[in-house]
């Protein structure tokens, strides 16, 4: 056995020796050159990086060593991080939107019970001011609401706004509400969700039709999540701002 | 033939806790926290689940990391200071001392899953951190059983070491290997289906970790008693087999 034993006093002390003074400059002098070093070099300066194109979901499956929805979190932040870069914040319109779509399609696939893609399309990147990467996102939203439409349906009723509002594109928003009222049946649903084509229909403007939705999920209790609330509650805050 | 079985587990874990493997692993848990609570407040929304994920991620390979160098060095640090020697010459037979030694790494196990299990509580009711905790004890007992495998073999901390964390690295992607082989298409080559076969081949030789300590148990609270029951019986054959298989190579050493 090789149970390590403790030096006894007398040996502990005897090794306890004092360093050679040269050995000790040694130390320092590398140490003030090495500070020194950094110290001259120029600051590092912030430069904008393309977002890469998406992994294939094979190759992601790969590098989550099978743990899909460990890794599918951490790609989400990496994502979200490309417009907020060390240093420079990049406007959403300047991302290359079809990445985007393809990395949050890679977060859903790697975790398809995540919210997290969907709420970043519909509330984050779906408000940029550009109408075509506005669609593209509004399209990856729907054409994931039919997967699970029973838990997804906020992030298309926030698409049908989207589509109402800023696009001005009233089939589509008609086409989003009409596939929540069809397709999100499940009891957890609350049936205001599912009228949602009245506040499309009516001539309600974006921001009554924005408070209605946000103050109905957050009224319905289906939201927990303390960033998500906050998230929501100042974005209502905006709206009732005069 | 118990007693002194006992005795080597009992100094094999103490050899462990003088090098501050508790505090080392206390040192981990507090960096993980640290981390996922700082990526949690990044998060818009699922900043719980996000964090428990990460949180658990990352335990888990410290966990497996540190059982396996720890598991190596020691074995490694035993054979030049001649104390294998000198128990291969001490009147019990050779099961003794490796029955002893993996007894001994077992419990040394109970540390990371107990430490990194209780910080599943803060995300997890009970009963799935409990799974969690329990599926990474057993995934570490995997992993030491085959490192001594390895030390007996190879001898040498560097090949073993790399093979350790080699078995490691495919049991836990092996499944998904054999997914993206079976779904390359329909046609297949002759090579990539010799490539199919030796990958079907190596999934029967290997435990399946990708099972093991999944974070969906922290983050959607979806384990059950049928994960359990398999992580258990996996674990249980398993541990046999390597334990079997270094018996058999301990009694080939010439000491």
């Amino acid at each position: 056995m090789s149970a390590p034993v403790p030096p006894p006093a007398a040996n502990r002390t005897a090794a306890q020796r004092t360093a050679p003074r040269s050995v000790l400059l040694a130390v320092l002098l590398a140490l003030a050159v090495q500070i020194a070093w950094q110290a001259s070099r120029p600051p590092a300066r912030a430069r904008a990086q393309d977002l890469p194109p998406a992994p294939s979901l094979a190759a992601l499956q790969l590098a989550a060593l099978g743990d899909p929805v460990a890794l599918s979190k951490a790609t989400m932040l990496y994502v979200q991080g490309f417009d907020e870069q060390a240093g420079i914040s990049i406007a959403w319109r300047e991302l290359d939107y079809a990445k985007v779509a393809a990395w949050l399609q890679r977060v859903l696939e790697l975790d398809p019970r995540g919210q997290y893609p969907l709420l970043a399309a519909s509330e984050v990147y779906g408000a940029v001011t550009d109408p075509a990467r506005a669609r593209l996102m509004l399209d990856f939203v729907y054409a994931n609401f039919l997967e699970d439409p029973d838990r997804r349906w906020p992030w298309l009723a926030h698409a049908a706004l989207v589509a109402r509002h800023r696009l001005h594109d009233l089939p589509l928003a008609r086409r989003y509400a009409a596939a929540i009222r069809l397709h999100a049946t499940g009891p957890d649903v609350p049936p205001w969700a599912r009228e949602l084509e009245i506040f499309i229909a009516e001539d309600m403007n974006e921001r009554d039709a924005a408070r209605a939705l946000i103050g109905g999920l957050l009224r319905s209790g289906q939201i927990t999540d303390p960033h998500e609330l906050k998230f929501l509650s100042d974005r209502l805050d905006q709206l009732n701002r005069p | 033939m118990m007693r002194p079985a006992l005795i080597i587990a009992r100094y094999t874990l103490l050899e462990a806790l003088r090098n501050r493997l508790l505090w080392l692993l206390l040192v981990m848990a507090a960096g993980a926290v640290a981390v996922s609570g700082f990526l949690n407040e990044l998060a818009l929304t699922e900043s719980r689940q996000l964090q428990a994920a990460l949180l658990g991620a990352v335990l888990r390979l410290a966990a497996v990391f540190l059982i396996a160098t720890f598991v190596v060095t020691s074995m490694a640090r035993e054979a030049s200071d001649k104390g294998l020697e000198l128990l291969m010459a001490l009147p019990m037979p050779r099961a003794v001392y490796l029955f002893g030694k993996l007894a001994g790494f077992a419990a040394l196990a109970l540390l990371p899953a107990l430490c990194f299990g209780a910080l599943g509580l803060f995300f997890a009711p009970p009963a799935q951190a409990a799974l969690w905790a329990f599926s990474l004890l057993c995934e570490c007992w995997i992993v030491a059983a085959f490192s001594v495998l390895c030390m007996l073999t190879l001898s040498q901390v560097l090949p073993a070491l790399a093979a350790a964390f080699a078995f490691y690295l495919l049991a836990r992607v092996i499944a998904a290997l054999q997914l993206l082989g079976h779904g390359a298409g329909s046609v297949q080559s002759t090579g990539q289906q010799v490539l199919n076969t030796g990958i079907d081949g190596l999934a029967l030789l290997l435990p399946h970790l990708d099972q093991f300590t999944r974070s969906d148990w922290l983050v959607y609270h979806s384990g059950g008693s049928t994960e359990l029951a398999a992580i258990a019986a996996q674990t249980a054959i398993y541990v046999t087999l390597m334990s079997a298989a270094a018996l058999f190579d301990l009694h080939r050493k010439a000491i």
